[in-house]
């Protein structure tokens, strides 16, 4: 088997972007308004394929975080007295508009994002509906998943969301938000604020009432305004771990609520007995998807050392066939990074570890001249002490290390200030069950890897952060 | 002639020994009237460090421990405490309680330790769900113990405050180091010679008696220490916030006033559990039919 590039040749086959709509220039959506950004200031959304504007955004300064904030605190107390059937069908009444516009949402999501259309198509946009759906459904069901406690509504959620999933991100906080009853101010990233901005516009015909949900755009410093305001009484992070330790120590003191879904550094752990070619998919998935923009990516990869030979020589082997390009393009695998920011970052990252000393491969295949990308890389014989064993690198980089006992695995994977999500391949069941109950992460896949789902809670333990979204359990974090 | 009485002496609990404070310090309980009711540990930061790591060992055996047999503990240790019920309302009404409320809170201690060794084997199942995902994949949540916890007791209570945050952390299979009350702490250090007494293996639950203004940093910040559970009347608490940032502790604040019946339940247990969820793929064999 060789390792040389076996891509195959695929005739172009560009998703059209023609049907698309888009404004020159976006507003702020506050109390069911789009409104003028006080600053007078915009910034450009722009395509990291090809490095093209797409869109002009507000930049939301304090004045018109507040501005929000007191539009969701009012309308907190009408859509606390709705009955909860009520709140309920609007929210489902935002899950049709947006499975009916899903297209259109897919392609400006991989249009801004640089992520594969196939996987904005066929994951983000469907799970992002689906979310809404099944959240619509609990309103008016909360005594059944609390028994006993008689929880209530917080208020005004501010939410704060990452680049790397924008529109399903927006979902996981806005759809349990409105289902518990609170009103929401979300802040979108600055790099992928379109599809949010699109997600305004139907939540605006899907005639809820002004100022349950307004949507600021801006950077870190509108997020951080939306952190202290003194009427906001929860707030949903997802992002770096060094921002959700800010926004803890912003907090402190104060009664506000956190769910804090931060990075991760996860383990993918392969045994001798597990079915190979399908383990191989499982690490592709795990940690080439989205670019490996994934807060759960399987980046740290774990590797019986009896096998690790063979997996090695098929996972190169795999890697090859990845194609590499045009976000738009359907053959797509792995799109663009999503930003000039991100791409130095993961480029550092390849440097320290070359440096180190590990031994380094990446795919032989030809990247487009222009825009952010990056060739599927991996690190093999990584120490445990090695920076990139160590440090999330939110790129498609993948570091391998070996080992012999159960024992000795689990206590490598579990070696780390994070602990999001972990993978376990082996035909073992009683094997799955022992690692799967030791390994110290919230999300455990068993010959499998990267699945979502609404219905299944989400979030870490440790430095990943705290809370979960999605599921039943969901819905806790946003009740008292 | 009138017999010499043999007088307690007041030591921590750590490891499920009883050493005096490493530092070698005292301080005297004063009752309302000033007067000096004990002298007590004056617990040192070494102590806590000490106690973190007797939790850090201890933990992962307990949390391995059936479920069913950790309820058997924690109703050992109501029955212990039922035996020397006449210590516990004695050292209370030292502590200025009267004797009707001496006794009524010894009471609800030993009710609310019944309560939490009944839900031991019963929260999980209550609590987790099999999620019915769209993809064929198995999917199931279910709660594990968070690790070690730092618990600052009710400084109000004597007895009944400190039970109601200690049982729900140790029935869900975690080990805890407890800052016991400062003003009312002999219940305190003799419901460690119960728990030494109760089956509980030494270092699942270790208590330090001293001043909160000397070891609510030892404990907040101590990076092997997953969660808080603090009183909400603690004057730290900001502080206790902000020193658990660095390795993301759970910090729990408690204002309920636990002499109320209402204020237990399985959300005292969840607040100090992990959600784990687990996927694994459901073959579909081609051609099967559904009406086997």
């Amino acid at each position: 088997m060789s390792t040389k590039n076996n891509a195959w040749e695929y005739a172009d086959s560009i998703e059209s972007a023609s049907h698309i709509n888009l404004r020159k220039q976006y507003g702020l959506y506050i109390d069911g308004k789009w409104v003028k950004p006080s600053s007078n200031k915009y910034f450009s959304s722009s395509n990291p394929h090809d490095e093209k504007h797409i869109a002009d955004v507000s930049e939301a300064n304090e004045d018109d975080v507040d501005r929000a904030v007191q539009a969701a605190a009012k309308a907190y107390k009408l859509w606390s007295k709705i009955s909860a059937a009520e709140r309920g069908k609007y929210i489902f009444r935002i899950a049709r508009l947006m499975q009916e516009q899903a297209r259109e949402l897919a392609v400006i999501e991989s249009l801004d994002s640089g992520k594969p259309i196939r996987e904005a198509r066929d994951i983000d946009i469907p799970l992002a509906c689906n979310h809404f759906f099944y959240y619509a459904g609990w309103a008016d069901k909360l005594e059944y998943a609390f028994p006993n406690q008689q929880k209530k509504p917080l208020g005004v959620a501010g939410q704060i969301i990452p680049w790397n999933f924008p529109l399903l991100m927006a979902a996981w906080k806005i759809a349990p938000a409105l289902a518990t009853g609170n009103t929401v101010v979300l802040k979108p990233a600055e790099t992928t604020s379109l599809t949010a901005l699109k997600l305004a516009e139907i939540i605006e015909a899907s005639g809820i009432p002004s100022g349950v949900v307004n949507i600021v755009t801006g950077f870190g410093d509108t997020g951080a305004a939306l952190v202290a305001h003194p009427k906001v009484s929860k707030i949903a992070f997802t992002g770096s771990t060094a921002v959700g330790k800010l926004i803890q120590k912003t907090i402190a003191g104060s009664n506000k609520k956190a769910t804090l879904e931060l990075g991760g550094k996860s383990a993918n752990i392969i045994f001798d007995d597990a079915p190979i070619d399908q383990a191989v998919e499982g690490i592709i998935n795990g940690i080439f998807f989205n670019q490996g923009h994934v807060c759960c990516a399987g980046s740290r990869l774990f590797v019986q050392e009896n096998i690790a030979e063979k997996v090695i020589r098929k996972l190169k082997h795999r890697m090859q066939s990845l194609q590499v390009g045009n976000p738009l393009d359907k053959n797509t695998d792995i799109g663009a990074i999503n930003s000039k920011e991100q791409l130095k970052i993961i480029q550092r990252y390849i440097d320290i570890g070359i440096k180190e000393g590990s031994e380094f491969f990446q795919t032989d295949c030809a990247l487009p001249v222009q825009g952010y990308y990056c060739r599927p890389t991996l690190f093999v014989n990584v120490a445990q002490s090695s920076i990139l064993a160590q440090e999330e690198i939110f790129g498609p980089v993948l570091t391998i290390q070996t080992f012999r006992t159960v024992d000795e695995v689990i206590q490598k994977a579990n070696n780390s200030p994070y602990g999001l999500a972990a993978g376990v391949w082996t035909d073992k069941g009683s094997k799955i069950f022992n690692l799967t109950s030791k390994l110290k992460a919230g999300v455990v896949w068993a010959n499998t890897y990267n699945k979502f789902d609404p219905s299944s809670p989400f979030g870490g333990y440790k430095e990943s952060g705290f809370g979960r979204e999605g599921g039943l359990h969901g819905l806790g974090a946003y009740l008292k | 002639m009138k017999r010499v009485e043999v007088l307690k002496t007041y030591k921590i609990y750590i490891g499920g020994k009883f050493p005096r404070t490493e530092s070698g310090r005292f301080y005297k309980v004063l009752n309302k009237a000033e007067k000096p009711i004990a002298n007590v540990c004056l617990s040192s930061r070494k102590d806590v460090r000490n106690a973190v790591q007797a939790a850090r060992k201890a933990q992962g055996s307990w949390q391995e421990r059936a479920a069913f047999n950790r309820g058997q503990v924690l109703y050992r240790i109501a029955e212990m405490l039922e035996g020397r019920r006449a210590q516990f309302v004695e050292e209370l009404m030292l502590e200025d309680y009267t004797k009707k409320e001496a006794q009524t809170e010894v009471d609800n201690s030993i009710d609310r330790i019944v309560y939490y060794a009944g839900w031991c084997d019963k929260f999980n199942q209550v609590a987790s769900s099999v999620n019915p995902v769209s993809s064929s994949h198995f999917n199931f949540s279910s709660y594990e113990p968070m690790g070690v916890i730092g618990i600052m007791a009710v400084k109000s209570s004597g007895l009944l405050g400190l039970v109601s945050m200690l049982m729900p952390v140790i029935a869900g299979g975690n080990s805890c180091v407890i800052i016991a009350s400062e003003d009312k702490p002999l219940c305190a250090v003799t419901l460690a010679e119960v728990l030494n007494s109760s089956d509980v293996p030494g270092g699942v639950v270790n208590i330090l008696t001293g001043h909160m203004d000397e070891l609510w940093s030892p404990l907040s910040s101590h990076m092997d220490v997953n969660g808080i559970s603090t009183d909400g009347r603690n004057k730290y608490i900001t502080k206790v916030q902000l020193a658990s940032v660095d390795n993301l502790k759970r910090v729990r604040v408690y204002s309920n006033d636990f002499s109320l019946m209402q204020e237990q339940g399985i959300q005292f247990i969840t607040d100090f559990q992990e959600l784990k969820t687990t996927w694994h793929p459901i073959e579909k064999i081609g051609g099967a039919s559904n009406s086997y």
